[in-house]
């Protein structure tokens, strides 16, 4: 049923065409003209190589682009990749290039990617980021196989990272997700992953949907449907992961769009997350981590700044969400100077179960608890730059493991804080 | 003339027995119905108390800043104060309904008076509690994006919102209720343009380095932005 709101006439009538698949590869993309060819050319290079001799499609889900993004998917022709390789595929690529209703979203882009896997009752369903323009022919073998030939319904990714990139992936959603569902998937909220058919159908027809922060969020709340729904659930190594523009961005907007989606989704899955103590390993495929140290500019000065201004012009706020005892370590460490700057793990973890649980007892409005999260993260950034200046890949392992360690420690006190009713 | 103002006397007391016979019923029924109004209005009270508690709304009232204004004003929650303005309004309109049957002239009209401003009354509580309530939200959603923003007066800025939207809110209470409406509205374009006006000079006279600066910022040097900005989130 939702399918057929969902799918404008002409995208299905591209689909019946198409037939059944046994591969479909999802592009979600909005105004990425720049980057969208290397991206079109891996996938198809990855198709001619690994998957000669299976039925695929590459499903473009555009939100409206301006600049000739769904064109250039269109006109990336696989008879030029295949005189390139010469490798030729068994069977008709298709490409098919839609524009979804409403403004662009990844979770309506991967609803729409979601929906056609599910009508042409693909095996296995990739997506892939558009942006990702260090992608390799060979991410498609690594991401698709497990759920093409070892029966995995989930892959998430691994890359190889800057040192200080991802940080609040490092800091806030692994070591939340994983102490909270016990799994440690590193990629929680990923860009690039596999899904098996039959996890895109059962998702397809779950409720988040219907809630805006599981549209903004879709692909958080798939990681953790995979596991609530007991789900087989691995991980695959893919390479050095590209990021176009080195911006922080939109701190708020990325906030929003993780910890705007994982904190609603504790409220949903309570007795699932209740009865779970400690983490347990992911089947890995290749490398558990890697770390590439190249030279960034921070300003630590301004970060610490920023994060000791929003203690102090947030404190009202801070005063519904947090602990009296948080609240005053916080001011503390607000008044340190740079060179003596920590943010230590335990108050960190203290800080994000406390933010988890006013989120659900919605002291206040819950956008306003995310946002308010933002100068506290900053604060955090701070920390973990200052702890890993001089770090090797090996010590920043054990770093984060560490702070996982706490967060898992730290669990019964989220129980606490979430049961208190004042 | 003895047997005259004896008499008068007796004619007197029949006539203030006879009145007192008449009124009597009167006056039992008044008392009747202020004692059913007072049971009325406490079995409101408690119900109105229930379903408010039921509903949360101690929560609602956390968010509409109301619950700190009235612990600053050493007064009951929030939820307490509406039941017993339940309880008072019903029964002050049972006891005026009571002493209209009495039959007193002139009371009459102040009694219609009454029942008359009750519906205004309770529209102008609503729209003083949902004016606190959009206050609140509005200046704590600006603290908000302000901070995150690294706005250099992000209270400043909140508190301002909050003024604006809480006088805003005020003059559409006293207009409901009908109190000095002129008055409230001269006061009310008065502060209002004050406040713009202050507004207004206090950006163009203190602000002036700041906007110096931050267009320098932005187009000049277009440098100074990226050294916090190339630590990706995700």
């Amino acid at each position: 049923m939702a399918e057929e709101t969902l799918l404008s006439d002409d995208f299905l009538r591209q689909l019946i065409n198409v037939g059944e698949v046994d591969i479909l590869v999802g592009l979600p993309t909005h105004n990425n003209a720049k980057t969208i060819e290397p991206v079109i050319r891996a996938i198809q290079a990855g198709i001619l190589k690994s998957f000669p001799r299976e039925r695929a499609v590459i499903i473009n889900a555009d939100g409206g682009s301006q600049d000739g993004t769904p064109e250039a998917v269109i006109a990336a022709s696989i008879d030029d990749a295949q005189s390139a390789s010469k490798k030729y595929t068994l069977r008709t690529l298709h490409s098919i290039s839609t524009r979804y209703a409403g403004s662009p979203q990844h979770g309506t882009a991967l609803r729409t990617v979601l929906a056609a896997a599910d009508l042409l009752r693909a095996k296995a369903c990739v997506m892939v980021s558009p942006d990702s323009t260090t992608i390799e022919a060979d991410w498609l073998e690594r991401l698709v196989n497990p759920v093409y030939s070892e029966n995995f319904d989930l892959v998430s990714p691994i890359y190889r990272r800057q040192k200080f990139e991802g940080v609040l992936m490092r800091n806030l959603l692994y070591p939340m997700t994983r102490a909270i569902y016990g799994f440690r998937i590193r990629e929680p909220y990923a860009s690039e992953f596999a899904i098996s058919g039959r996890l895109a159908t059962d998702f397809l027809n779950q409720e988040t949907w219907n809630d805006d922060w599981g549209k903004i969020g879709a692909e958080i709340c798939l990681t953790v449907a995979a596991i609530t729904g007991k789900y087989r659930v691995c991980q695959s190594f893919l390479g050095t992961k590209a990021h176009p523009d080195r911006s922080a961005g939109d701190l708020v907007a990325a906030m929003r769009r993780t910890v705007g989606a994982l904190f609603p989704l504790l409220d949903s899955n309570v007795p699932v997350w209740s009865a779970i103590a400690g983490s347990q390993p992911v089947p890995t495929v290749g490398a558990q981590s890697e770390v590439v140290a190249e030279p960034i500019r921070v300003n630590r000065k301004h970060l610490r700044e920023m994060f000791a201004s929003g203690v102090a012009q947030l404190e009202p706020v801070f005063r519904s969400i947090l602990k009296a005892s948080t609240l005053s370590e916080l001011k503390r460490i607000a008044a340190l100077d740079v060179s003596e700057f920590s943010y230590p793990a335990d108050v960190w973890a203290k800080t994000v179960f406390e933010f988890a649980a006013s989120y659900h007892r919605s002291v206040i409005n819950r956008d306003h608890i995310v946002q308010a999260l933002v100068p506290l993260y900053r604060g955090r950034t701070l920390s973990f730059l200052l702890e890993n200046r001089d770090a090797s890949g090996e010590d920043m392992e054990k770093n984060v493991e560490s702070l996982c360690g706490e967060f898992e420690r730290l669990k019964p006190y989220l129980l606490e804080v979430w049961a208190d009713r004042k | 003339m003895r047997e005259i103002i004896v008499s008068e006397l007796i004619q007197a007391l029949q006539e203030l027995a006879r009145g007192f016979a008449h009124y009597l019923p009167r006056l039992v029924v008044m008392l009747i119905i202020a004692f059913v109004g007072w049971v009325i209005a406490y079995v409101l009270k408690v119900l109105v108390r229930s379903i408010l508690r039921l509903t949360r709304f101690s929560k609602l009232s956390d968010n509409a800043g109301a619950t700190q204004l009235l612990n600053q004003a050493a007064l009951p929650s929030s939820t307490e104060l509406v039941s017993r303005f339940v309880f008072w309004v019903a029964w002050i309109g049972f006891i005026l309904l009571g002493v209209s049957v009495l039959g007193i002239v002139g009371l009459q009209e102040y009694i219609s008076k009454f029942f008359l401003f009750l519906p205004r009354l309770f529209v102008a509580v609503v729209i003083l509690f949902f004016g606190l309530l959009a206050a609140n939200f509005v200046s704590r959603a600006a603290l908000l994006a302000a901070v995150n923003a690294n706005f250099r007066s992000s209270r400043l800025l909140s508190v301002s919102i909050r003024i604006i939207v809480s006088i805003f809110a005020l003059s559409m209470v006293f207009e409901v209720l009908g109190v000095a409406e002129e008055t409230m509205l001269i006061a009310f374009a008065t502060v209002f343009g004050a406040v713009m006006l202050g507004l207004a000079i206090a950006f163009g006279i203190g602000g002036k380095d700041l906007a110096r600066e931050f267009l320098e910022k932005r187009l000049a040097t277009g440098k100074k932005e990226e050294k916090e900005d190339e630590l990706s989130p995700l």
